[in-house]
């Protein structure tokens, strides 16, 4: 069994739990009245960001509020912005950060700030009740059940990796800057309006909400959204163009949208 | 009195996974007003990192597969302490059950000819489960959840269930506080389902999240209800090892599905030198015959890296034990190794393991692709939980369901991995209808106020002392005594120490300080989940010293042995007059002749 013994040598993690010293400046307060509180504490190099705010709040601040769940990068929720970028807390390791300087952690900006690290993100969960739901047609089979192929299955599974840590959300301008809440989904949205709309069983029709409603036509595909996505999920180019070429056949190339239809496309 | 508000349902469901959205699902399709609390948002419940499959007796990929097999199978792996009945109709309602998710928009991976793909996991004969990569419980949880909020659920999200509200022994309600600002709430409900999940939190090391504090076992435990098979803890063999702090990180079985191989220091595949008599006949007696297995070779039998997740984890311990472990004393996982039987090798495990890839990339610094990963136990699952009418899920209290892995009875001594997605669908659904019909059978009940504000006082204590224990501390002493004392190998005296221990801490629990206000404060939220981690941990030690042999995932270094007599029992456990814990025997459930015959054709 030589090869295997080599390859074990190998297989050893050659990260150190030597402990170093760093200060983190964690934003504390309320409803976006606060300040960045310094907190200095013990480290070692395999550690994630969560952990030092874990060991944070189990030694010197009980109160510190922070989301967090699976810890291994599934659920999505302990997202917020390290050192200006948006990022989840369990799945940025500390040695990928400069810690000789303070390393700062806060909630995302685009969300209204309810404590620490902790913000409000209802407003996802009632843009997503407002999208039509899958709508499967008719069984392929007598017993009930369809028929697809892998290869229609692959490019929406892309889709469905999404994890919901909306931090497409949080970095798309026209949430974070021009606040268009109330006219534009984001990009998690298009996310899931896109599963729906290729999911190979569906029948429901989203191109008009998308176009009017969900203000698909906001997105400039400047790309800070794929850039964030800890899923690694192509947002722009797989997800929202792809959308904005079905609602540009749709409502302004009838002509092109029958030949595609005659062509059974 | 305390401020509170008042929300009215028919059915009460607490908890946000698999079992608690079907059951939400199923109530609210039968008409009735579904109310769903939960202690994180929607779609982060430990559902979401469920990763190889959903075991469901479809006959996709190898036709011999039927409900009969499958039965057969969670009973074996369950050594026989399983409630027959639940595994009968686990096995017969769980292909509907998945085949329904599709039509609610899953998109499980496909066979060649368009059907759901199936694939081999550990203890189960033939390829079973339905997947999608290693993300099949984030696709289980998004469409239960997708579909969940077109049925016109309320929804309380960030919200723990403080305790439940009885009138004359029957539900009444539940209380409890939203995470955010902190203010109390009031569900009045005459039918509750408690879908909370495990107990992992107890342990040191464990797969779990922060949320699995055993709150349904202990709220339905003080309600009166009956717990069952409580010593029967899973650890999961294959965790995350390094660095120390991803320890118990789970790293799914799919890897050995797919042809992963378990190997000592020494290099040797140690899961070839201890096959379990009842495993023997259905196992591998060479590493080719194991590895055209998990190709799909059907003359084949499975390698021993696919044994019952209990057996596999003792082995690891083993090795470590007698000094075979790896660096940081667990195995090596290796499934780089298939790239010498297949082309394109390392493009096979990136598609088929997607996440394991990403997680060992970015957490340690390891390409799976390229070299084995370290491993070891994980506290992972409780078998044991609220004792259920099999057919209704209904608790010994009136109007008190379980459904999910807060349930007892499916999965025995020990759960054959896949069967847990299959379970929170199967009984979340049974659970939800059999909810609604004593919803509108039975009407409301009256809520005590007095209970009410007894249950507010204590939970403000902790801010009116102004100096006392941590309840980070207690938590971290708890979780050391649970590791160290009643973890995967048990001894007499030790547990009999970690009751002490145990007791201890509750006195501390009872003298904890929190600073801060109620707005959003994990210290509060830690110091009021210590009452149901030091109930559950209280009661799998009670129960773990009780049961003097070894079975499935309950293993007694004084007792190594099963024992005929301790095999006819289950242990129950319930609050006694007096306010302690009472143990008590009850038979296990017989077989029907048609189950005994099935086992029998199956051995």
């Amino acid at each position: 069994m030589a090869t295997a013994t080599t390859t074990q040598t190998a297989a050893v993690s050659q990260i150190s739990t030597a402990e170093k010293t760093v200060t983190f400046e964690i934003w504390r307060g309320e409803r976006g009245q606060g300040e960045f509180r310094p907190y200095t504490t013990q480290v070692s190099e395999g550690m994630v960001v969560l952990d030092v705010i874990h060991r944070i709040q189990a030694e010197q601040a009980p109160d510190l509020a922070a989301r967090w769940n699976c810890k291994a990068g599934k659920c999505g929720s302990c997202s917020a912005e390290i050192n200006g970028m948006p990022k989840l807390m369990c799945m940025t390791r500390l040695n990928s950060l400069d810690t000789d300087k303070p390393v700062r952690v806060e909630p995302m900006k685009t969300f209204p700030s309810i404590r620490d690290l902790v913000t409000d993100v209802s407003w996802n969960f009632e843009v997503k009740k407002r999208i039509r739901k899958f709508q499967p047609r008719p069984p392929d089979a007598p017993d009930g059940t369809w028929r697809m192929q892998q290869a229609d299955a692959d490019r929406v599974q892309e889709f469905r990796k999404c994890i919901e840590c909306f931090l497409c959300q949080d970095v798309c301008h026209v949430l974070r800057d021009h606040h268009l809440h109330d006219r534009f989904i984001g990009p998690r949205f298009f996310v899931y309006s896109a599963a729906l709309e290729m999911q190979p069983l569906d029948t429901a029709d989203r191109l008009a909400d998308l176009r009017r409603r969900d203000g698909i036509g906001y997105c400039n595909i400047t790309k800070c959204c794929t850039k964030v996505c800890p899923e690694e999920i192509h947002i722009t180019d797989n997800a929202i163009i792809p959308l904005k070429e079905r609602v540009v056949d749709e409502f302004f190339d009838p002509l092109g949208k029958l030949f595609r239809k005659f062509r059974g496309k | 009195m305390p401020d509170y508000q008042t929300h009215e349902y028919d059915v009460l469901v607490i908890g946000a996974g698999g079992a608690g959205l079907r059951a939400a699902v199923e109530a609210s399709s039968r008409g009735v007003k579904v109310g769903l609390v939960c202690k994180s948002l929607l779609g982060k419940a430990h559902t979401v990192m469920a990763e190889g499959g959903m075991a469901a007796a479809i006959g996709n990929v190898d036709d011999r597969d039927n409900w009969r097999v499958h039965f057969a199978d969670t009973m074996r792996g369950g050594q026989y302490m399983n409630n027959p009945h639940m595994a009968e109709i686990h096995a017969k309602e769980a292909p509907a059950r998945v085949r329904e998710l599709e039509a609610w928009g899953a998109l499980f991976d496909r066979t060649p000819d368009g059907r759901i793909l199936q694939r081999n996991f550990g203890g189960h004969r033939y390829p079973r489960l339905a997947h999608v990569g290693d993300r099949t419980g984030l696709e289980l949880i998004r469409t239960l959840q997708d579909h969940t909020i077109h049925q016109g659920i309320e929804v309380h999200m960030e919200c723990t269930v403080l305790d439940l509200l009885t009138d004359a022994g029957r539900i009444a309600g539940a209380f409890g506080y939203d995470r955010e600002r902190g203010r109390f709430r009031l569900f009045r409900a005459p039918a509750i389902v408690l879908a909370t999940g495990g107990i992992g939190r107890a342990y040191k090391i464990t797969s779990n999240s922060w949320e699995y504090t055993g709150d349904g076992q202990s709220l339905a435990y003080r309600a009166g209800a009956i717990l069952m098979d409580m010593e029967f803890v899973q650890f999961h063999p294959t965790g995350m090892i390094w660095p120390p702090s991803v320890r118990g990180i789970l790293v799914t079985e799919g890897v050995r599905g797919e042809g992963g191989v378990l190997r000592n220091s020494e290099g040797r595949r140690f899961m070839f030198d201890d096959i379990p008599e009842n495993y023997r006949s259905q196992t591998a007696d060479n590493e080719d015959e194991g590895w055209r297995y998990t190709q799909g070779d059907k003359d084949a039998r499975r390698p021993p890296e696919l044994l019952t997740r209990d057996h596999v984890a003792r082995c690891i311990r083993r090795e470590v034990r007698e000094g075979r472990g790896s660096p940081h004393g667990g195995a090596f996982l290796d499934i780089a190794w298939i790239k010498e039987r297949l082309p394109n090798g390392a493009e096979h495990i990136k598609r088929k393991l997607p996440s394991m890839y990403h997680q060992f990339k970015q957490l340690a610094d390891i390409d799976i692709t390229q070299t084995p990963m370290e491993v070891g136990p994980t506290t992972h699952y409780m078998m044991g939980g609220v004792r259920v009418d099999a057919d209704t899920q209904m608790s010994d209290v009136p109007g008190l369901f379980a459904a999910g892995e807060c349930g007892a009875g499916l999965h025995g001594a020990n759960r054959l991995g896949g069967n847990s997605l299959s379970d929170l669908v199967v009984f979340g659904k049974r659970a939800g209808e059999h909810a609604a019909q004593f919803a509108k059978a039975r009407g409301a009940a009256q809520v005590n106020p007095d209970q009410v504000d007894e249950i507010a006082r204590r939970a403000l204590q902790p801010f009116e002392r102004h100096s006392g224990p941590n309840p980070y501390d207690i938590q971290h002493q708890l979780q050391d005594v649970m590791q160290d004392m009643v973890g995967i190998v048990r001894r007499e005296e030790e547990m009999q120490e970690a009751l002490e221990r145990i007791d201890a801490l509750k006195d501390c629990a009872g003298k904890v300080a929190v600073p801060g206000n109620r707005e959003y404060n994990p210290g509060w939220h830690t110091a009021l989940d210590l009452q149901n981690l030091l109930t559950v941990s209280e009661a799998i030690a009670l129960a773990a010293i009780d049961r003097k042999e070894s079975r499935g995932a309950h293993f007694r270094e004084d007792y190594p042995e099963k024992s005929a007599a301790a095999a006819k029992f289950n242990l129950t456990i319930r609050r006694g007059q007096d306010g302690s814990m009472t143990l008590g025997h009850e038979p296990v459930v017989s077989l029907t002749d048609e189950q005994k015959q099935i086992i029998e054709e199956m051995k």
